[in-house]
C-alpha cells in the first residue's frame, strides 16, 4: 500500500504536517501525523449527524406502536453511525475539494492527518455495520432505507450532482430527508403519510438552509469549483430562490395539521416558526447589495438565516412531538 | 475539529505514541460499548420469543 503523502501529492494537495522523521524512529512523515481519535470522530460529520439523530428520534416516537428501549436505542444508533459513514465517504471523495475550501481544509483526509483509503474503508464498514444493525435490532424495511439514505448521500449527491449541478443541493437534499423516515419505520416496518410529510419537511427546508450558508461561504465554493447557486447564479437569484423555497415550506410545514396528522399545538408552532422563517428570508431578499449583488453587510442577514434555520427544524419537529405528548393529534 | 494541537514539551514520537493510546482506548470503549448493546439486543429478542 502506497502512503498516503505520496496519494495526497498525487491529487496535486499538499500534507499540512511533514515534520522530518526522527533517525531510526519514523520512517514515514504520515507516522508522525498519525491521528487521534478525534480525527476519527470527525470523519463522521458530528455537527450534522445530530440533526439527522434527532429528526429519526422524532419519527421514532411519532410512529404508532412501541419499539423495547434497547431496540431503539440500537435504531437510533445505526441511523447516527450511518450517516456518519456517509459523511466519513464523502470526506473521502471529497478531499481534493476539502483542501482547496477553507471551511473544511483542516478535516483529517486534506490536512494528512488520515489516508484517504483509510476514510473509504472506515465508511464502507460502519455503512455495512449500521444497516446491519438496523436489519438486526428492527426490520428490513428500516434497514433498506438506511442503506438507501447512505447510497443516496453518496452516489447521488456526492459523486454525481455536487460537482455538476447548482440543484446539487436540491436533489441531494433527500439524504438528510430519510432519518424521520428510517426512525418511523424502525416502529412499523413501514411508511406512512406523517413520516412522507416529515421527508417533504427536510427536502424543501434544505434549499433555503444551505444556500443561506453558501451565501456567505461561496468564495469557497467557487475556488474548488462547486457549481454552488450563488457562484453559477450570482448572490441575487440565490436570495430569491432562497425566499421562493420558503414560500413553499411554510404552507407545506403546516399540512400535518391540515391533514389531521398532527394537533393544534403543532400547528401553531409551525405557524409561528414559518413566520419568523419567512422574515428571515425576506431579510435576506432585501439585504443592502451593490449592482453585482455583493451584500453591503457581510451577508448579515443570510448568516441569520442559515442560524435560524437549524433553530427551525429542531423546534419544529420537537413541536411534533410535545403535540403528541400532549394527545392534541388525531 | 481538530486534534493536532501539539503540547511544547512534547517530541513529535511522544505526541504519536499520545494519539496512538487515545485511539486505543476509544476503540475499547466502542468495543464493550457494541459488546453490551448486542448483549443486550439479545435479551431483548429472547424474551419476545419465549
Amino acid at each position: 500500500m502506497r502512503d498516503s503523502t505520496a496519494l495526497l501529492a498525487d491529487r496535486g494537495m499538499g500534507v499540512a504536517r511533514s515534520v522530518p522523521a526522527p533517525e531510526g524512529v519514523f520512517a514515514d512523515p504520515v507516522m508522525l501525523g498519525e491521528s487521534s481519535a478525534a480525527d476519527w470522530f470527525a470523519l463522521l460529520k458530528p455537527r450534522v449527524m445530530s440533526l439527522v439523530v434527532f429528526t429519526g428520534l422524532v419519527g421514532l416516537l411519532l410512529a404508532p406502536g412501541s419499539l423495547n428501549p434497547v431496540l431503539a436505542l440500537a435504531a437510533i444508533l445505526a441511523i447516527a453511525v450511518g450517516a456518519g459513514a456517509a459523511g466519513a465517504i464523502n470526506m473521502w471523495y471529497d478531499r481534493d475539494i476539502d483542501a482547496l475550501m477553507r471551511r473544511t481544509a483542516q478535516r483529517p483526509v486534506p490536512a494528512g492527518r488520515i489516508a484517504p483509503e483509510a476514510a473509504l474503508g472506515f465508511g464502507v464498514t460502519l455503512s455495512v455495520a449500521a444497516v446491519m444493525l438496523m436489519g438486526l435490532a428492527t426490520n428490513a424495511v428500516a434497514a433498506a432505507v438506511l442503506a438507501l439514505s447512505i447510497a443516496f448521500y453518496v452516489f447521488v449527491y456526492t459523486m454525481w450532482l455536487k460537482r455538476r449541478t447548482p440543484q446539487n443541493i436540491v436533489i441531494g437534499g433527500a439524504a438528510g430527508a430519510f432519518p424521520p423516515v428510517i426512525g418511523w419505520a424502525a416502529v412499523t416496518g413501514s411508511v406512512d403519510l406523517l413520516p412522507v410529510l416529515m421527508f417533504a419537511l427536510i427536502f424543501i427546508w434544505t434549499p433555503p438552509h444551505f444556500w443561506s450558508l453558501s451565501l456567505f461561504a461561496h468564495a469557497d465554493y467557487a475556488r474548488a469549483g462547486v457549481p454552488m447557486l450563488p457562484v453559477v447564479a450570482g448572490a441575487r437569484e440565490t436570495r430569491r430562490q432562497v425566499m421562493l423555497y420558503t414560500l413553499v415550506l411554510v404552507p407545506l410545514s403546516l399540512l400535518p395539521w391540515a391533514l389531521g396528522r398532527a394537533g393544534a399545538i403543532y400547528g401553531a408552532s409551525a405557524a409561528v416558526l414559518g413566520g419568523f422563517f419567512l422574515f428571515s428570508a425576506w431579510r435576506v431578499l432585501r439585504d443592502a447589495q451593490d449592482e453585482r449583488g455583493v451584500s453591503r453587510t457581510g451577508d448579515a442577514p443570510a448568516k441569520a438565516a442559515f442560524r435560524f434555520s437549524i433553530l427551525y427544524l429542531f423546534l419544529i419537529f420537537a413541536a411534533l412531538v410535545v403535540d403528541r405528548l400532549g394527545g392534541w393529534a388525531g | 475539529m481538530s486534534a493536532s494541537v501539539e503540547r511544547p514539551s512534547e517530541t513529535p514520537a511522544e505526541a504519536a505514541a499520545r494519539r496512538r493510546r487515545g485511539r486505543n482506548w476509544a476503540l475499547l470503549a466502542v468495543l464493550i460499548g457494541l459488546s453490551v448493546l448486542f448483549y443486550a439486543m439479545t435479551l431483548v429478542k429472547l424474551g419476545h420469543r419465549s
